[in-house]
């Protein structure tokens, strides 16, 4: 503690220099945060899928509807408490760029499996009351700056292209879950039907009231429609979210393999900072050890001193990147719900800056150590 | 009067260290931009690849990917017989209707894929004109035969020549393997039409593909069967229809590459600029020197931005160089605006390791500025006096 | 007992592959409280000499007894401890680390030691008002005159209060009157407060402040 005038003094030696390195390790860091926070995203996206509510969608691929018929069947599965069902509508709003994701569902058995879908009771009661009212989610409200109770319309990517869909948003909904996404659009089923004769349930959502019994109920209802016209494959909720997930393919290693190239790039910054200011200092460390400050002293000196650059520009980076993002509500326009930089990755961050610093410092601080006394006076004076 | 380059180049190899350091960090920030391009510029290579700017590609009116699209054998059959297709060698027209659909295949590393599997006559491989097979035989109608895109048959399951694949509740046995020039075609199954039918959607094709007899007369082909009352259709040059396809992944793909690449450069630019402050700081003498010879400040300014330079072109080549074996890596991922699975390789070109060189040589110039013009400011007298 | 003993002294410098002497078999004895000044021609390893007695530096044969310790025989580490407890070194060009105040300078023995803040500011206090200047505390370096800055260079010297104090050209960079209160500080240091000290100088003049003079010529010392 006593040093730290010392550490400090030898900082603002040269401001700049200082600065700037302290600088090159925040954008290095800020770069490293996002993009772990990128691939904890897509991890927590998993966690979405409860593990007792159970997806069944047709064998052949999601994009393949099931018969409306199959409802009947599936309460009567043993260990199925409650069954619901939804569609994929592919709704756009003006530009098709600004994607959302919207669900057309049997609103009655759906709200009461999805929790996680939070709105005010009188709400609720407003969006069930009407066939073409819609729940959307407070961010989606805010992206396009809709209002309760407005009407507005959707086209389908999928259903008559060319026609506009009304819509009344009868109620708002705040995930209970960030990683459920506040961006998503629920309308009634019936309406779908009302409108298309290619309405169907895309996939089916059922209730356990025995998680352990996921294998087996999976397994009942997919023995019994192996053979029909329509396969099913039936999967937990997170199984069939992780599925998703994987369809990104192998993101996590380019993410990783970028973040090593950051690392690097700025470990080189930071160690030619060091070995510049070391190069400077030569008769000063050795003027220390005239006065009795040990080589291994001299050693943790520069250790520090790196140290302190990489992590305060470590602590900026990571500030800034968790104001950003946390401020602009960023979530990779849809596909990244939820995305914040966590505490546990601003600590990763802080760690790997540590790291970083301690490298960086290694080589000039080994030389302060080993600096022969008496030659280096000489070669001054 | 400028100052003689080589001075410049001596000074560099004065201080190798800070040099290479230097060099290196700018290095791997061209790296990281050039890698990134790459996959962007593959993803897109894949997809414009796939498309012929001679064929027409019919949906239904509305439908912004084959998947939604549907098209019954009625109007398949009318869209054959417009005028402008152009005609095979043995007088048949170069027409091709398809069915296009999604199947779900668990990869043979982690995960599953929705990859594609297109129902084809035998008119789409001359539809199609990078199509062939490299392996095995085509398929023998009337069977249930599938044939495999290259690219899918490393990274899934029972794709050899003979192996029998199951989906849509039957098995469909691999008769052979086809290439299509790194096209999106490679990562696709394709079956016979009538096969596929009832195994999926049912009476109905997706897209309808022909070649044109006159390809500048596009428009009024288009034109032609957008308005047939009959058809209900949209009609779009195949090229742009797959250059559409890629449209969204690859600009996200441009966008992180400039988004990451130039965050890295913050960092980079600014250790230039310690560089070369202590480059500066550290000649004083000599730049008293050549004040005092007579050399102009613009002169010694210039000098210094070019040695700053110099040290990027540097660090841009050594990027460029570890960027190379990057180039033909294969990757894959999901088209999310298809839905479907495509694999495609990093593609490096002559072009893009130039734009990484310029990257560099923007990083060094922004980087040496503010260093040189306090080189070229630096008064004589006090300089000398350090000496 | 003296408190300094030099015994069989020898001290070769091996650059490449020669073996460079400097000066052979040396004894020298110096009791408490004197002032001893050491001349000798260019090169002759005044400045080597010192640097063994400082702990800067080991022999190659020989023994250096102080206050009852050989220090010939010390590991670097316990070197670097010793001398932070007995030396006060003063420089020709006074060393003081730019980035400090003369008061910061004059503290940094003291953080090798156990002092807490409160004691510490107590010592640097007593020793910038041994040199006189209380009032320059807060001042870089480089706003001190030459002068200024080697009685902060010997303020350092002798805050913790060290056996000896040696000092290498103390004078070499100062004008006559500078050079002249540095010498007269240094006999202040001797005859009022007892130090011990042991001076390399160049100039007679300066020589003639202390007790006695020694030569160092041809790696022959005499006194």
């Amino acid at each position: 503690m006593k040093y730290l005038k010392l550490i400090r003094a030898n900082l603002f030696r040269n401001k700049r220099r200082t600065v700037l390195t302290m600088c090159s390790v925040a954008a290095a860091l800020f770069l490293f945060v996002t993009l772990r926070s990128v691939l904890t995203t897509l991890d927590d996206a998993k966690e979405v899928g409860s593990e007792t509510r159970m997806v069944t969608r047709s064998a052949i691929s999601i994009v393949f509807a099931l018969p409306e018929a199959y409802y009947q069947w599936l309460q009567t599965v043993p260990g199925v408490d409650n069954v619901t069902w939804a569609s994929w509508f592919g709704g756009v709003y003006r530009d098709p760029k600004d994607f959302f994701a919207t669900f057309a569902v049997d609103a009655e058995t759906y709200l009461p499996m999805y929790p996680e879908i939070n709105v005010p009771a009188q709400q609720r009661e407003a969006f069930l009351a009407e066939r073409t009212a819609a729940i959307v989610g407070s961010g989606l409200m805010e992206r396009f700056g809709w209002s309760l109770n407005q009407t507005i319309s959707l086209r389908s990517s999928i259903y008559s292209p060319s026609e506009e869909w009304p819509f009344t948003i009868r109620a708002v909904y705040e995930p209970t879950n960030p990683s459920f996404g506040d961006e998503n659009f629920f309308f009634h089923y019936d309406y779908l039907y009302e409108k298309s004769q290619y309405a169907q349930p895309g996939w089916y959502i059922m209730l356990l009231s025995d998680p352990a019994a996921a294998a087996s109920v999976a397994e009942t209802i997919d023995e019994h429609y192996k053979n029909s016209r329509a396969a099913t494959r039936t999967e937990t909720e997170r199984a069939f979210q992780t599925g998703f997930i994987t369809m990104y393919g192998n993101i996590g290693f380019l993410l990783n393999a970028i973040g090593m190239a950051v690392f690097f790039a700025i470990l080189f910054v930071a160690a030619n900072t060091m070995m510049m200011s070391a190069r400077e200092r030569v008769n000063e460390q050795a003027v220390l050890k005239t006065l009795g400050f040990s080589d291994g002293l001299l050693f943790a000196l520069v250790m520090t001193e790196a140290a302190v650059i990489t992590v305060v520009g470590g602590v900026l980076g990571v500030a800034t990147a968790k104001l950003l993002f946390g401020l602009t509500g960023f979530q990779g326009a849809g596909f990244l719900p939820g995305f914040e930089i966590k505490w546990s990755t601003a600590v990763v961050g802080l760690v790997i800056a540590v790291f970083l610093g301690l490298i960086s410092g290694f080589v000039p601080a080994w030389q302060a150590l080993r600096l022969p006394i008496s030659q280096t006076l000489r070669r001054v004076a | 009067m400028k100052i003689p380059v080589i001075y410049n180049l001596r000074s560099l190899r004065q201080r190798p260290v800070s040099t290479l350091t230097t060099a290196v960090g700018m290095g791997l920030v061209v790296l990281v931009f050039i890698a990134m391009m790459a996959l962007s510029r593959g993803f897109r290579a894949a997809l414009v690849d796939t498309g012929s700017r001679e064929n027409v590609i019919v949906l239904r009116k509305g439908s912004d990917t084959e998947l939604v699209s549907g098209i019954g054998r009625n109007t398949a059959q009318t869209i054959a017989a417009v005028p402008f297709i152009a005609r095979g060698p043995e007088g048949r027209p170069m027409v091709s209707p398809e069915v296009y659909v999604l199947v779900s295949l668990d990869r043979l590393t982690e995960g599953e894929a929705l990859v594609v599997a297109r129902g084809i006559n035998p008119e789409a491989f001359e539809v199609r004109k990078n199509v062939e097979i490299v392996e095995g035989r085509m398929i023998k109608p009337g069977s249930p035969e599938i044939l495999i895109g290259k690219s899918i048959v490393d990274r899934f399951a029972n794709t050899g020549i003979g192996d029998k694949i199951n989906f849509a509740s039957r098995d469909w046995t691999v008769v052979g393997h086809f290439a299509a020039s790194g096209s999106a075609f490679e990562s696709e199954i394709w079956g016979e039409n009538e096969q596929f039918m009832p195994a999926f959607r049912g009476e109905v094709f997706q897209s309808v593909t022909f070649r044109m007899e006159d390809p500048s007369a596009f428009e009024s082909i288009k034109t032609s069967l957008e308005s047939d009352p009959r058809l209900q259709v949209d009609a779009l040059r195949e090229y742009d229809f797959y250059a559409g396809q890629s449209a969204l992944l690859s600009q996200i793909l441009n966008f992180a590459a400039v988004f990451i690449a130039g965050i890295m450069a913050i960092g980079a630019i600014f250790g230039a600029i310690n560089t070369m402050y202590a480059a500066v700081g550290a000649r004083a003498p000599e730049i008293a020197v050549l004040l005092t010879l007579g050399f102009r400040p613009f002169s010694v300014m210039s000098s210094f931005l070019l040695e700053a330079t110099m040290i990027a072109v540097l660090g841009g080549l050594l990027g460029c160089l570890f960027s190379l074996p990057i180039n033909g890596i294969v990757t894959s991922t999901t088209n999310w605006q298809s839905f479907s699975e495509v694999a495609f390789a990093f593609r490096v070109t002559p072009d893009l390791l130039l734009r990484g060189v310029l990257f560099a040589v923007v990083m060094g110039f922004i980087g040496g500025f503010f260093p040189a013009r306090r080189a070229a400011k630096q008064p004589v007298v006090q300089a000398a006096r350090q000496a | 007992m003296a408190l300094l003993e030099v015994r069989n002294l020898s001290k070769v410098y091996n650059r490449d592959s020669q073996q460079i002497p400097v000066f052979e078999d040396i004894d020298l004895s110096i009791e408490s409280g004197e002032f001893l000044a050491l001349m000798g021609p260019s090169g002759s390893g005044k400045t080597t000499l010192l640097n063994l007695i400082a702990g800067l530096d080991t022999p190659t044969t020989g023994e250096i007894v102080v206050g009852g310790e050989n220090i010939a025989a010390m590991s670097r580490r316990q070197l670097a401890a010793w001398r932070s407890r007995h030396v006060g070194f003063i420089f020709q060009l006074y060393n003081l680390l730019p980035v400090l105040t003369a008061y910061q300078n004059v503290e940094l023995p003291l953080l090798l030691t156990s002092l807490n803040k409160r004691e510490r500011r107590d010592h640097v206090t007593t020793a910038l008002g041994v040199v006189g200047l209380t009032d320059r505390a807060d001042h870089f370096p480089r706003q001190l005159s030459g002068g200024q800055e080697q009685r902060v260079g010997i303020a350092r010297a002798i805050v913790s209060d060290p056996t000896l104090i040696l000092a290498d050209e103390p004078t070499g960079d100062l004008d006559a009157t500078s050079a002249d209160e540095i010498l007269t500080l240094l006999q202040r240091l001797n005859e009022e407060y007892l130090k011990t000290i042991v001076m390399v100088t160049h100039d007679q003049r300066a020589a003639d402040r202390g007790h006695a003079v020694m030569h160092l010529d041809k790696g022959v010392l005499t006194r």
